[in-house]
């Protein structure tokens, strides 16, 4: 079954979905624009958070963990909120691509791993791989399903008035 | 100077990643995220390459913490994953985070590897 081509599938850009096939022929600079100055946010929030809680090399990388899970979960509500009230056309790669995109990162995930292998700690490499992979899919599973609902149920409110 | 150096990578590499994927996705009409796996495997071979030179701190700013930091993602990895499995295609959504794992992986390691070689 193909996804419905009104739901995007990559939060970053999805070409299927009309509207962000057109945003950058639209408004290349500002669109180009509202992205890096999120991406600065999220990616100086990630290594404040980083440098607060700094792990040695065989350690439990817990802050870039909570910054992935927690970017995750944010990821899965946002989504919920532009699909059920199309808002304006910067917000999606401002807070989606920007913000949230510069906040998680993958390359110190996978990085950080190999590290603990190479530093003698398979074990601790291993949890850590499997507890962010988990973590992260639950927590955008969590953000979609509990944003929508606290949606709908206003949404309900609204039309019982 | 650390603060500006993250913002001056994370401001190239959050917008390249939008304009890669883009670029990706332009080329096929497949649903699974292509565009992604591609910036999420190159950040991850620049970034264990890093891991592999020695390296000043001015430089793992910028390029590691902002660059390489802002061009991969979690966020889109675990959205698209969720559509993926929401949409029917349950297989593609398993596939799309553990090939995203195993290929990160590998090409950070690969990246140290050529890293490491390449200075001696």
């Amino acid at each position: 079954m193909a996804p419905s081509p009104d739901l995007p599938v990559d939060p970053d850009v999805d070409l299927h979905v009309p509207a962000d096939r057109g945003e950058l022929a639209a408004h290349p600079g500002t669109v180009l624009g509202v992205i890096a100055a999120g991406g600065v946010l999220g990616a100086l929030a990630r290594a404040g958070l980083q440098t607060a809680f700094p792990h040695p090399p065989t350690g439990f990388p817990w802050a870039t963990f909570g910054v992935n899970v927690v970017g995750c979960l944010l990821i899965g509500a946002l989504m919920a909120v532009l699909t059920a009230r199309p808002a304006g056309p910067l917000l999606r790669p401002f807070l989606g691509v920007g913000v949230l995109g510069g906040f998680t990162t993958f390359s110190t995930y996978v990085v950080d791993a190999q590290r603990a292998v190479t530093a003698g700690a398979p074990g601790t490499a291993l949890a850590y791989l499997a507890a962010t992979l988990v973590g992260a899919l639950l927590a955008v599973w969590t953000g979609d399903a509990v944003t929508s609902r606290l949606l709908l149920t206003r949404a309900d409110g609204a039309a019982a008035r | 100077m650390t603060v500006l150096l993250i913002a001056i990578g994370a401001a190239l590499g959050a917008p390249l990643r939008y304009l890669t994927d883009r670029a990706v996705q332009a080329r096929h009409s497949s649903v699974f995220p292509w565009g992604t796996l591609t910036v999420n495997v190159s950040g991850s071979l620049l970034l264990g390459a890093l891991a592999g030179v020695p390296t000043s701190p001015a430089v793992a700013a910028l390029v590691g913490t902002g660059f390489c930091g802002a061009l991969t993602t979690w966020s889109t990895l675990s959205y698209e994953t969720l559509r993926l499995a929401r949409s029917g295609t349950r297989r593609h959504a398993l596939a799309n985070v553990l090939v995203s794992v195993v290929a990160g992986l590998g090409a950070a390691s690969l990246g140290y590897v050529l890293g490491r070689a390449l200075t001696g």
